[in-house]
């Protein structure tokens, strides 16, 4: 008993201990929202990334010589694209992120392209979601997994500037009634489901407010699923996800709409906190963005975006 | 003899001070040790600031607790189900006589089944299968297929427990009560469970905690409790402090229970030899 008892002391000891000093390490930061604000802003804190700094030799990259670009497995259309033979290389699943195909392979190979790197000098490795941000060394020079900025998310990785602005949408089954909606008083009395850990799940409570709990799934193919099922009653995705669900994977679903209004979303590279690429990788999305790249490969792997109508408060 | 009592009453048993120094030393070593290892490791500071941030910790906590509510409507729910199911279960299997065979052979199939699937496995095929079956409205609550589940897997280890506690009544109690003229049946409620019940508290407490954690399995099947609360909450943040609170809320709950389980059996150990009655 007594040993059990100085133990489990110990233990809350150690623990008190580590967020004491966590807390006296982290109060400075917090303390000052100035500083947050300034990242929020500015997601690029280091303009001063003179060409130099971003010239392909004097890049600091996880394996010398090649730009690695993470994302996570099955890596989804449109996203990613399937190459016409079916085949994958491995281990991708589905879609195959090395054939420069689908949305986000696509732009990844044009900021490798940027920053000075060859189609054969890219490779892709695979980064579940909550690898991306987890500490210690990084096993990827930038994360390409539709990952929404977000100014808290900054104070463990950097993110970069956006390279795809998008809105949620509602997928729902075909005769569902919900399916005629156009106002988001229409959506109060049912039951939502999203993938945890997606901007989708805050969508749903400060979008739509629904009376009843939203159910949270580790995949959007589980909550698909679910909808399929008619355990939830509609699946909040963004949009070009939303447009892979109804023409791909459930043949019976279709989106009711997208939310627009509030603060616009999205999508960034992640990087390490502090990378000395982020500014680069910030300098490579300018220019794409400048020189209408990224809304060309937009309207070549996302071209639905205008056709579904917006709900309405 | 008095020499004896006028040394003791001296102070304390030198012997006992010495060994009680030595693990006051031993235990500050080892902790102090392993403390200094973690929190001069290279990458500690980053991990602190992941895993321990006062900052996010303190912005969790509320959301946290008003989770854990659902944890706790669903292990209060499924233990009330797996006490009453579990002893239902121990009793068919105790069962005697020929006739009751099919009831026996269903009961030990039952507990090797679901003392076999993972819990988890059984969550997903009712979570996920029954509403696909079009027999029930498959907008029922979630945390209804989580406690049957939980009930079902939970009371195949429970039953173990209680045959086990029968089992350890000596048959000569059954022998006593019949020869008073009670039937098997009341020899059964009124002499061997409620002995056999009071032997196996600890035991079933144990499974209590077990079934108490599981309940963040129950998050696979879509339901926010206090697991998949701290996962959105962490993917928001991106900082894993959510998920430390989290093992703190079960610390703080399941410790006492722990210690609980530790007096009760001390207290069994201390008590009456076996086979007597409290």
């Amino acid at each position: 008993m007594r040993r059990i008892t100085i133990t489990s002391l110990g233990l809350v000891a150690i623990l008190a201990a580590a967020c004491t000093s966590a807390g006296s390490s982290v109060a400075p930061s917090a303390a000052s929202p100035s500083a947050v604000a300034v990242v929020s802003s500015a997601p690029s804190v280091a303009p001063s990334a003179t060409p130099d700094a971003c010239a392909k030799a004097s890049l600091t990259l996880v394996t010398p010589g090649k730009f690695t670009i993470g994302t996570d497995n099955p890596a989804y259309p449109p996203y990613f694209a399937e190459n016409a033979d079916k085949h994958t290389t491995p281990p991708w699943e589905i879609g195959d992120p090395t054939n420069g195909q689908g949305f986000e392979s696509a732009v990844g190979y044009a900021i490798a392209d940027q920053l000075g790197f060859d189609k054969a000098d890219v490779t892709w490795i695979v980064v579940p979601f909550a690898n991306s941000f987890a500490p210690g060394p990084k096993t990827f020079d930038i994360d390409l997994n539709q990952v929404n900025y977000k100014t808290e998310r900054t104070q463990t990785a950097d993110l970069t500037k956006g390279y795809y602005f998008g809105n949620q949408a509602l997928v729902v089954l075909k005769d569902s009634p919900l399916a005629k909606a156009t106002t988001i008083a229409e959506l109060k009395d049912y039951v939502y489901g999203a993938q945890v850990g997606t901007t989708s799940y805050d969508a749903i409570a400060s979008v739509i407010a629904p009376t009843k709990p939203a159910l949270v799934y580790d995949t959007n193919d589980l909550a698909i699923k679910a909808l399929g099922d008619m355990t939830i009653d509609g699946v909040m995705v963004d949009l070009p996800t939303a447009d892979y669900i109804t023409n791909v994977q459930v043949e019976n679903a279709t989106i009711v709409g997208q939310f627009e209004g509030g603060t616009p979303e999205y999508f960034s590279a992640v990087l390490g906190k502090g990378s000395t690429l982020t500014p680069c990788v910030d300098a490579a999305i300018d220019s794409l963005t400048a020189d209408g790249t990224l809304d060309k490969l937009a309207s070549t792997w996302l071209p639905f975006q205008d056709s579904v109508p917006v709900i309405k408060p | 003899m008095t020499q004896t009592v006028r040394t003791r009453r001296r102070g304390p048993d030198p012997r006992a001070v010495r060994s009680s120094a030595i693990a006051i030393v031993s235990t500050v070593a080892v902790f102090g040790l392993v403390g200094w290892v973690v929190v001069h490791a290279p990458g500690w500071p980053e991990v602190q600031a992941s895993f321990f941030n006062a900052q996010v910790f303190w912005e969790s906590l509320p959301g946290l607790l008003n989770a854990f509510v659902v944890n706790i409507q669903l292990f209060m729910i499924a233990e009330v189900f797996v006490l009453a199911f579990g002893l239902i279960l121990a009793i068919m299997r105790g069962l005697a006589g020929p006739v009751f065979l099919p009831l026996r052979i269903m009961s030990n199939a039952y507990t090797d089944i679901f003392r076999a699937i993972p819990g988890v496995l059984v969550i997903y095929l009712l979570g996920f299968g029954i509403p696909g079956l079009g027999l029930i409205d498959p907008r029922t609550d979630q945390r209804i297929f989580g406690i049957a589940a939980l009930t079902l897997v939970y009371s195949a280890y429970v039953s173990e427990v209680y045959r086990a506690g029968i089992e350890s009544i000596h048959p000569s109690q059954e022998a006593a009560a019949r020869s008073l003229g009670l039937s098997r049946f009341q020899a059964l409620r009124f002499v061997i469970v409620p002995q056999a019940v009071r032997r196996v508290i600890p035991p079933l407490l144990n499974d209590f905690i077990g079934l108490q954690k599981d309940t963040v399995l129950v998050s696979f099947i879509g339901v926010v409790e206090i697991f998949r609360y701290a996962q959105i909450k962490s993917a928001a943040t991106y900082n894993f402090t959510p998920l430390m609170g989290v093992a703190l809320v079960f610390i703080v709950v399941t410790i006492p229970l722990i210690h609980l389980v530790d007096w009760l059996v001390a207290r069994d150990r201390r008590g009456a030899p076996v086979g007597s009655t409290r």
